[in-house]
């Protein structure tokens, strides 16, 4: 297949919006194709397919959100056709909806923000059933058993080998850390309230575990850093805890060439205040200091006005909000592993509190000067669904776009936040690298995110000419563009067509394979059988994730050996 | 020996199941309840498919068997897909996927089980935990309703009132175990705090607990439906002192006057305690799988139970497209059944409904919905014959195995068997 003509944006190599063609064969970007296959894309934008490294899209609490939730799947119904099946839902669409609507939006690639270990053969079930997308799962480390105790033993080596046992146990890509300690304190009804706050029963502090998986992520190489949800996420005055937390891992150098934390969804970390009366935004802050420490990323987390579904593994959050709302409530503790919960809510134009957040998201993005330190994302579906994209991205390319919204909100995310003040515009190029290089560098996707040859032949078309629309002021159009690819390219096959799906290809399942020195795996193993025998409800045998469930296993090397 | 093998009986999913195996035959099975081990061991199968004629069930070819299956779902107008709960998720896709083909309604036997328990879910969510949390942290456990002593037998022992964990070495002895039940069973026995309630009166019950342990347990009378408020006290108290409490409900709960409202009423209960000390609650989930049916449809279709595709897109609307409601109203017209038994435990108004149209059975047994039934194909035993997935009444995903051959296809099998004859039917009009 060969793309003619397009404005190509591939701000990996240096591609800033040139007039060329992208040639694709067996899948992958080659320098000549002699297929025949020709795309005219003559006049419109090219980019690489999206990448989205952080969405709620699969596993247990997602499911948990669909069950509590019929009120949702009753919203965004599409009747099946001879190709597809039936979509249902807007924040917690069934699994085939949240694959047709990543291809729609020209998106090939999402991961799965987080899965317990013990639950990771539910979460790829549903991965499985979700079309077209290359996917994987971050696993959750923060508040196990068994990291608590190599942690409180100062025992590195160990915990690395732990962490790869439990990568491939949950067939998962990379280390997720959830209110390091406070999922644990959960399990009697408490948490931790700051990162020197010791986690009962086991007398380590959320400072040492973070610190201790850092390193164990970087002993072994993973193609992933720490991924990272703070503790006290989504309370006033929480930014300090976020400062406190970067300051305290400043010492900790990445393996290889990438970042060494990734701070998720820090929409909801940025907060000032000391309360919810006199809340505000602490995200120039949090952007200054990630101008000054190149060694970290973010993902925005974006808030979008109406429904939205929040699901984490920070389960006291989950219970605060149900308190603070009166809204349904469902939590879920994993057994030595995790907590989590799920709960509705709807963000309110005319709610200070919402405005201001909605404000926060777009601040951290504009004020972090460069682009690779971030990833647009909505923390789908808890700031708002990943179909809202579009919409985030044309409020980042259009300050006109921004002050008509800010005209709509309460006033306090203007009196609260510096976004008014704000001018800068991202252009195409800062857009390339927010939804598909930067996501692809900061996960470790070689093949994602770029479009040189050997690069995956995923690609995406958009009918708007970069030339002579200017984003800033037609806003309109660029959203529209946005909504419904012209095409989007998978594996170097036509998938989605001016919104409509033409075909289903099962994406790949990316997971990690560490190998680890055989003591340091046998002193692992020996610790486990106790922990089966004693304290776990299933047998040992019974615990990995099994082939039958990865059918369409991209395994990444990774480890000591 | 298979070792670890998983039990195809009840919601525990017991994985600790040892099978001796001589000669691809189950000769001994070690570790399982009575009820597990029987049908781990096996008993009377149909031997071979049937179909109709003249009244009589004669055996006939899996080819004839799966012809006669499709030709009823793809003429009818309303078919009903029922069952589920004693057969693997991968059976569930499948099955989905030919519910969506002939535009049927597809529903589990949660619809008489605990379906209200999912609509009171849908109302108020549900503040669970895996059974190992509860083994390793609960110092009060409350069946309501349930009976695990006869119903999970080894519930008890493996993850509530007598397991031990981290931070319950003492297992039986540290903890504190509330029944409440409208007669005294062989779990109430082992309580240390019974209270005996008259049938029907779980919300009021409930209701005055909450109003306790809110503090407002002055307006509570002195009465409630026989329960005298002290004793509603004690248990009041011993749910507040509790470090890590659990409420373990069964279909007393979700089948008593009230329904879902008992449930919806106890789910806010458990929200209420949760701003005192730590509380879960939890559904005793029945057949081994039917917690998994459940999972499946709610990621494949958006909703848990009674989905409707006559439209093309599930439409989910229990009360109008539950199995029960489109039998009594004798709309459904071919209802295939797979992995269950309806005319045991449907009413019988339902059942009556079921005898005017064609009924298909799929199940490794006969039960008395074979007598009903115009088409029986009988089935390997999931978890025995056939690996697959089955939910825990947790929601624990785990693979069954299987342990020996079978001369019978597996469910999954014969779903796509008769897919495949559906579309062909399909594309020959």
């Amino acid at each position: 297949m060969i793309i003619k003509g397009g404005f190509v944006y591939d701000p990996k190599n240096g591609v800033h919006g040139e007039e060329m063609d992208i040639s694709i064969e067996g899948g992958k970007v080659v320098e000549e194709s002699r297929d025949g296959d020709e795309i005219d894309a003559r006049g419109m934008l090219v980019m690489p397919g999206g990448v989205d490294a952080h969405a709620h899209i699969a596993g247990a609490k997602v499911n948990s959100g669909r069950i509590m939730r019929p009120e949702d799947g009753r919203r965004g119904i599409e009747p099946r056709t001879k190709l597809l099946r039936p979509s249902t839902g807007y924040t917690v669409p069934n699994c085939y909806a949240i694959g047709y609507r990543y291809a729609r939006l020209g998106y090939t690639c999402a991961f799965e923000a987080a899965t317990p270990i013990l639950e990771s053969r539910h979460t790829h079930e549903e991965l499985e059933e979700i079309p077209i997308v290359d996917k994987g799962a971050l696993t959750l480390f923060g508040n196990n058993w068994e990291v608590l105790e190599c942690v409180r033993d100062g025992d590195l080596d160990k915990l690395a080998a732990f962490v790869a046992w439990g990568l491939s146990a949950s067939r998962g890509y990379g280390v997720k850390v959830v209110n390091p300690g406070g999922g644990e304190a959960w399990g009697f009804g408490g948490n931790v309230k700051g990162i020197d706050d010791p986690v009962p029963n086991f007398g380590v502090t959320p400072r040492e575990i973070i610190r201790c998986l850092m390193r164990a992520n970087e002993i072994l190489g993973l193609p992933h850093s720490v991924h990272l949800h703070t503790n006290n996420l989504g309370k006033p005055g929480n930014y300090e805890t976020t400062l406190e937390t970067l300051k305290a891992v400043e010492d900790i150098a990445a393996s290889c060439d990438r970042q060494v934390l990734h701070v998720t969804h820090m929409q909801f970390s940025a907060y000032g205040g000391t309360g919810w009366r006199d809340f505000e935004s602490k995200a120039p802050e949090i952007a200054d200091y990630y101008n000054r420490h190149g060694q970290f990323t973010m993902d925005m987390g974006q808030l979008i006005f109406g429904s939205a579904t929040t699901m984490t593994a920070d389960a006291p959050l989950e219970y605060g909000n149900a308190r603070l709302l009166h809204a349904k409530w469902s939590n879920h503790d994993i057994e030595l592993e995790e907590s989590s919960g799920v709960v509705p809510l709807v963000y309110g134009r005319k709610m200070p509190i919402n405005a201001i957040q909605w404000a926060i998201g777009l601040e951290l993005a504009l004020l972090t000067n460069d682009p690779w330190q971030l990833i647009m994302t909505t923390d789908h579906p808890n700031g708002g669904p990943f179909v809202n994209y579009p919409e985030v991205i044309s409020l980042l390319m259009s300050r006109a776009k921004r002050e008509e919204e800010l005209a709509t909100l309460h006033d306090l995310a203007s009196k609260r936040s510096s976004l008014p003040s704000i001018e800068r515009e991202m252009d195409w190029n800062d857009v390339a690298i927010v939804t598909r290089a930067a996501p692809a560098r900061i996960l470790g996707l070689a093949e994602k995110g770029h479009l040189g040859l050997g690069a995956d032949g995923d690609v995406t078309i958009y009918d708007i000419n970069p030339t002579d629309v200017d984003p800033s002021k037609d806003h309109r159009k660029v959203k529209a563009a946005l909504a419904k690819a012209r095409y989007t390219i998978k594996g170097g096959e036509v998938v989605s067509r001016d919104g409509e799906i033409v075909a289903v290809p099962q994406g790949r399942t990316y997971w990690v394979d560490a190998s680890v020195p055989e003591d340091q795996a046998a002193k692992v193993r020996a610790d486990l059988v106790e922990k089966f025998a004693k304290y776990y409800s299933i047998q040992m045998s019974n615990y990995m994730v099994q082939d039958a469930y990865v059918t369409h296993p991209r395994v990444v090397k990774a480890g000591v050996i | 020996m298979a070792e670890d093998v998983l039990c195809p009986f009840c919601g525990c999913l017991c994985d600790d199941i040892k099978v001796e195996v001589e000669d691809d035959k189950i000769v001994g099975v070690k570790r399982a309840c009575k009820l597990g081990s029987s049908k781990i061991l096996g008993h009377e199968r149909t031997k071979a498919p049937m179909v109709r004629k003249d009244g009589e069930l004669v055996e006939t070819t899996y080819e004839e068997a799966y012809d006669r299956a499709a030709r009823i779902l793809k003429e009818a107008k309303r078919p009903l897909l029922y069952g589920w709960c004693s057969t693997v998720c991968e059976t569930h896709k499948k099955g989905i996927l030919l519910a969506e083909e002939v535009g049927g309604v597809i529903d589990s036997t949660a619809t008489v089980c605990h379906g209200p328990s999912i609509i009171g879910i849908e109302e108020k969510g549900l503040a669970g935990s895996t059974l190992g949390q509860i083994k390793n942290r609960a110092d009060l456990i409350v069946f309501w309703g349930a009976n695990p002593a006869e119903a999970h037998p080894r519930h008890t022992l493996r993850y509530s009132s007598n397991s031990s964990g981290m931070f319950t070495s003492e297992g039986r002895k540290g903890r504190k175990v509330i029944v409440v039940d409208v007669r005294e069973t062989r779990t109430a026995k082992n309580a240390d705090k019974f209270l005996l309630i008259r049938p029907g009166t779980d919300y009021e019950v409930i209701s005055a607990l909450r109003m306790i342990v809110a503090g407002k347990g002055d307006l509570v009378p002195e009465k409630v439906a026989n329960v005298a408020k002290a004793d509603l006290e004690e248990a009041a108290a011993m749910m507040k002192g509790a470090k890590f409490g659990a409420i373990l409900f069964g279909l007393g709960m979700t089948h008593s006057r009230g329904r879902y409202k008992n449930v919806d009423n106890a789910l806010s209960l458990v929200t209420d305690l949760n701003g005192f000390t730590k509380f879960v609650v939890m559904a005793m989930r029945g057949h081994y799988n039917v917690a998994g049916f459940g999972q499946v449809s709610a990621w494949e279709t958006g909703f848990p139970m009674s989905v409707d595709f006559s439209r093309g897109a599930p439409y989910f609307n229990p009360g109008e497209t539950a199995a029960c409601d489109l039998l009594a109203r004798r709309e459904a017209d071919a209802m295939l059944v797979v992995a269950a038994d309806p005319v045991s435990n449907f009413p019988r108004k339902t059942v009556e409904g079921m005898a005017d149209i064609p009924v298909i059975q799929i199940d490794p047994f006969p039960n008395p919905t074979t007598l009903l039934a115009d088409v029986v194909i009988p089935s390997a035993v999931c978890g025995v014959e056939a690996e697959g997935t089955a939910y825990r009444m947790d929601g624990l995903s785990l693979r069954m195995k299987k342990v020996v051959d079978s001369p019978y296809p597996t469910d999954e099998e014969i779903i796509q068997n008769i897919l495949d004859r559906v579309r062909r039917l399909g594309d020959d009009n």
